[in-house]
């Protein structure tokens, strides 16, 4: 019955407790990471119905949402904010979970941390009350977005009730060109599928282009699957994985490493494995993208100009697309290039880690940021802060005219005080550019790190690759 | 969990794809420790004006949706973040039901757990129950879970298709924590089978 399988289906396989007769599954989780805002009415849960942490240990929790970035020795401000991040901290003191509160240098954005830690691990189960979870893909792991509820449903059982979701392969062969990054490559892939074209699969990544990619990249791509609907993304494990995971402190030591090993080299899909659904990119033909809607899938070149949504045949999508037009206050035709910012912001769990830090720096060095805008770079946790000072990144960002903050979710959803005020056109290195998300009535064009940096620069949209020439 | 068995109420529309849950419930609602009390967030950056008052165009508010129990939507809806405080500003409001011709998986999951009812059809379906819609508080939709039928208040029929245990968990408005606990020595067993085959977890 050995049938040819994707990694996914071995993840699953290896996973499973058990499987009703109607085909629904418990499966087992080997990781499941906590955040302060999805968390707090799921440990309410536990005690009203007196039940424990099945599995502190396989728990971690770290605050991130919203957590102010500038200097927080005294404290959180915001009061709602603060109770918070108060409950999670009691929360996990209370049943037995380990947290890095917003003083600790290990405390970070949750995606960012989670791989850092070596908590990460191929072959794994890993959830989180939040989306992005996905992220964590790039290490050959089973990792997805859940609710609160299922958040108790882990605390409480350590397993999930599942449904088997279809396995999708987007293959993305070819060399990316110089200034195409991991970013570029997922918002194209996003613009190619829709944002509801993953849904109910699992996405893996796979070809040159992606063998390519350092695991920062890898990371990025796998972090923005949900976008295009996947309830996972994930990369076969490689090389590069493993030595990234070499000597983390949650990872594993020793004999138990090779055995890992063992294990981690054998997940990858079979030569002949059946996927559902197949797509191809040639990564040699991607230019950097920019967004200009108000969902991922609204992905043009840098070279290109708005689209004009009335060619859309579909009466409701070519509404949803004018109506954003409206809210972005762009005209179609306008030449991307021409369209100007207010406010650039690097960082969030897509694109706060120290290679997207070191993209940057390298693009502003000896430069700086035009007078009209205002620039953030945020890192993704407290420890790609210090390795960034260490490398002195930090100087140059700051002779460049950049805000260099303390690490956290920060204008990625706006949660904590740094926001767009309305009107406020900004181009971000974050995953989302949904209306509001930002700030209220905030615009957000969604790129890479790199392409970010050069706007800053230029106070508009220029191509990177021009830029650096 | 509330139980789910049939509802008759008035339908509003939303002709609007990918409606992600930051537009259902904006991120400053995030910050409550309850579960509780957030129907007057729902669409909160689209139903109130900047002073505060209702935006009288916004579907919601006008009279005859007033009464909405129902919501029919565009493609994708309820994408983007896993915040079970959609649902839950969803319920609060008083919406029960959301038919769409698809749901992100996280959102649909989340109903679930809510004792809320993702319906999904096919795209002439969803036209045809939006047009229904536009008739306001004169239409109203009977929609029940057993014999996984909507009827249109002419008395047209539209059949559902839904997975067999999400469909008993809401009919019997079944905890699945409870469920699963019951399965505890097979998850124990599964625990012992992994500390010796993968001793670095
Ligand atoms: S950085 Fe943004 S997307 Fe990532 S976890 Fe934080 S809020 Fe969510």
């Amino acid at each position: 019955m050995s049938k040819s399988r994707t990694i996914y289906d071995k993840i699953w396989d290896d996973h499973l407790v058990n499987t009703n007769d109607d085909g629904t599954s418990l499966i087992y989780i080997d990781r499941h990471l906590v955040h302060e805002v999805t968390s707090p009415q799921a440990f309410e849960g536990l005690r009203m119905t007196k039940r424990k942490v099945r599995c502190p240990e396989k728990t971690l929790a770290v605050v991130d949402h919203n957590v102010p970035t500038t200097d927080r020795k005294n404290g959180i401000e915001d009061e709602e904010s603060r109770i918070q991040v108060e409950a999670l901290e009691k929360n996990c003191k209370e049943f037995g979970v380990e947290y890095f509160n917003e003083l600790d240098i290990r405390q970070g954005i949750v995606h960012v941390v989670g791989p850092e830690q070596g908590f990460t691990l191929p072959g794994t189960t890993i959830m989180c009350g939040d989306s992005h979870t996905s992220t964590h893909g790039a290490f050959g792991a089973l990792a997805m977005g859940i609710g609160t509820s299922e958040v108790e449903h882990i605390l409480a059982t350590q397993t999930l009730i599942q449904r088997k979701a279809k396995n999708f392969r987007v293959n993305v062969g070819g060399t990316a060109p110089d200034g195409v990054t991991a970013k570029d490559i997922i918002l194209s892939i996003i613009g190619e599928i829709g944002a509801g074209g993953g849904t109910g699969s699992v996405i893996e990544y796979t070809g040159k282009a992606i063998s390519d990619l350092s695991m920062e990249g890898r990371m990025t791509v796998c972090n923005m699957s949900i976008e295009g609907g996947a309830r996972a993304g994930l990369i076969g494990p490689d090389e590069k994985t493993f030595s990234y995971i070499k000597d983390r402190p949650r990872s594993p030591k020793g004999d138990d490493f090779d055995r890992a090993v063992d294990y981690w080299n054998a997940l990858n899909s079979d030569k002949d494995a059946y996927f559902d659904r197949d797509v191809y990119l040639d990564a040699a033909a991607l230019p950097p993208v920019v967004t200009w809607g108000t969902s991922p899938e609204d992905v043009v070149s840098i070279n290109g100009e708005v689209p004009d949504p009335e060619g859309i045949d579909d009466e409701i999508r070519k509404e949803t697309k004018k109506s954003a037009l409206e809210y972005m206050d762009l005209k179609p035709g306008t030449k991307i290039k021409d369209i100007e910012l207010d406010v650039i912001f690097i960082g969030s769990c897509t694109n706060g880690r120290i290679e997207d830090l070191r993209e940057v720096a390298k693009v502003v060095e000896g430069h700086h940021v035009n007078e009209n805008l205002n620039a953030m770079i945020v890192p993704g946790s407290g420890l790609v802060k210090e390795q960034a000072i260490n490398e002195g990144l930090d100087k140059i960002f700051m002779a460049a005219g950049f805000e260099w903050r303390e690490p956290g979710c920060s204008m990625c959803l706006a949660m904590n005080p740094d926001k767009l005020l309305p009107g406020q056109r900004c181009a971000s290195t974050s995953n989302r550019n949904f209306e509001g998300r930002q700030g209220f009535r905030g615009r957000t064009h969604l790129v890479s790190p790199a392409m970010a940096a050069a706007a800053a620069i230029a106070g508009r949209f220029v191509d990177v690759r021009d830029f650096v020439k | 969990m509330e139980k789910f068995k049939n509802i008759t109420a008035v339908a509003a529309p939303l002709p609007e794809v990918n409606v992600d849950t930051d537009k259902i419930i904006p991120k400053q609602y995030l910050k409550t420790i309850e579960r509780t009390g957030l129907g007057k967030g729902l669409f909160s950056e689209l139903r109130y004006n900047d002073d505060g008052t209702e935006n009288k165009d916004f579907v919601l508010n006008k009279s005859q949706y007033k009464n909405a129990k129902i919501l029919v939507a565009g493609d994708n809806f309820g994408c983007g973040s896993s915040r079970e405080h959609a649902p839950w500003a969803l319920l609060d409001y008083g919406i029960k039901v959301v038919i769409s011709t698809s749901f992100a998986d996280i959102f649909y999951n989340n109903c679930f757990k809510n004792g809320m009812l993702p319906i999904v059809l096919d795209e002439k379906e969803v036209s045809l129950l939006m047009e229904e819609t536009e008739r306001g508080s004169n239409a109203t939709l009977t929609v029940d879970l057993e014999s996984q039928e909507i009827t249109t208040s002419d008395g047209n029929k539209i059949n559902f298709k839904i997975d067999k245990f999400l469909k008993h968990c809401l009919l019997n408005g079944l905890d699945d924590i409870a469920l699963t606990l019951e399965k505890n020595s097979e998850i124990g067993s599964y625990e012992d089978k992994i500390k010796s085959q993968r001793p670095w977890l």
